[in-house]
C-alpha cells in the first residue's frame, strides 16, 4: 500500500516525548493535537485528525501491531460504552481545566511547581530543565500540559498492551469531543435520512 | 458486485477512530462526517480485516442475502 507522508506522523509523536525530558517548554507544541483535530471538525465536519493524522495512534499501531505488544482483545464492554466515553471525556477536561488554574495562579505570582503529574496522582520530580528564560507562568503550563500528554500516552499504551493496539481511540477524549462536534454539525443535514450504515 | 459470501456491518456505536478504513485492503469503508463508518457493501469482500482491527468491537461479518436468479 502507497505511504504518503502522514503515514509518518508517529515519529512526530515519539519526538515529542523525548524533546520533553530534554525541555519542558517543548510540551507547548502537544497544542496542535489539540487544536488541528477541533479545527478539522469545526471546519470539515470529519475526523480527518484521527482517521489519517493522529500520530499517537499510528504509534500504538506501531507497537501494538507491528512489533506484536499488544494481546489483541477486544477491549471490555465498560470501556466501549458511551457513559465510559462522555464520563472520561468530562473527568479529563476537568483535570485539564485545573491545570489551567494552575497555570493562572502561577501567573497570578503562585510559585512555579517543577514536577510533571502522571495519571493526575503520581509527581515527577522535573527540575533538570532550564526554564529561566521564560516566565514562569509559561513553564508552568508546559509542565501540566506534559503531564496530560503523558498520561494519556501511559494510559493508551496499557490499553494497547490489554487490549487491542488502538484501544485508546476508543475513550480519547479528542475522538470523542470530534465525533461529537460532528454530530451536532451533521444533525441537520442527517435529519429524516435513514440510519443505514451501508452504501451499495 | 462483490462475489465474497459475507460483508462487514458496522453497529451505530461506533467510534470513528478510522482502524477499518486503514486496514480495508478494497478500500471500502469510509467515514465521510466523523461519525460512523460506511461500509460499500459492494466492494466488501468479507475479508474480516476491520472486524480485527475494530478496537471498539462493533463490526460484524453478515452472510450476504441469496441473489434470486
Amino acid at each position: 500500500m502507497k505511504k504518503h507522508w502522514y503515514d509518518y506522523l508517529w515519529i512526530a509523536s515519539a519526538l515529542y516525548l523525548t524533546l520533553g525530558f530534554f525541555n519542558i517548554l517543548f510540551a507547548w507544541l502537544g497544542l496542535i493535537c489539540f487544536i488541528v483535530p477541533l479545527l478539522i471538525a469545526i471546519i470539515k465536519g470529519n475526523k480527518a485528525y484521527c482517521n489519517k493524522y493522529c500520530g499517537r495512534g499510528q504509534l500504538f499501531e506501531l507497537l501494538g501491531g507491528r512489533l506484536g505488544l499488544s494481546r489483541k482483545k477486544t477491549p471490555p464492554k465498560f470501556l466501549r460504552s458511551k457513559w465510559f466515553r462522555y464520563g472520561f471525556l468530562t473527568f479529563f477536561m476537568t483535570m485539564f481545566l485545573l491545570m489551567i488554574y494552575n497555570t493562572y495562579l502561577v501567573f497570578a505570582g503562585a510559585t512555579l511547581k517543577e514536577a510533571v503529574t502522571l495519571l493526575w496522582v503520581f509527581k515527577l520530580p522535573w527540575n533538570w530543565t532550564n526554564t529561566s528564560f521564560v516566565s514562569p507562568g509559561v513553564a508552568q503550563f508546559a509542565f501540566g500540559f506534559y503531564g496530560v500528554m503523558l498520561t494519556s500516552t501511559v494510559l493508551g499504551l496499557i490499553t494497547m498492551l490489554l487490549f487491542k493496539p488502538r484501544s485508546w481511540c476508543v475513550y480519547c477524549p479528542m475522538g470523542t469531543m470530534t465525533q461529537g462536534i460532528c454530530q451536532i454539525k451533521h444533525s441537520a443535514a442527517s435529519h429524516g435520512k435513514s440510519s443505514s450504515t451501508e452504501i451499495g | 458486485m462483490s462475489k465474497a459470501k459475507k460483508k462487514a456491518c458496522i453497529q451505530s456505536d461506533c467510534v470513528a477512530c478510522g482502524c477499518c478504513m486503514k486496514i480495508c485492503p478494497v478500500k471500502a469503508i469510509s467515514i465521510p462526517h466523523g461519525i460512523i463508518a460506511i461500509v460499500d457493501s459492494q466492494k466488501c469482500i468479507g475479508c474480516g480485516k476491520c472486524r480485527a482491527a475494530c478496537p471498539a468491537g462493533v463490526i460484524e461479518l453478515m452472510e450476504r442475502e441469496a441473489v434470486v436468479a
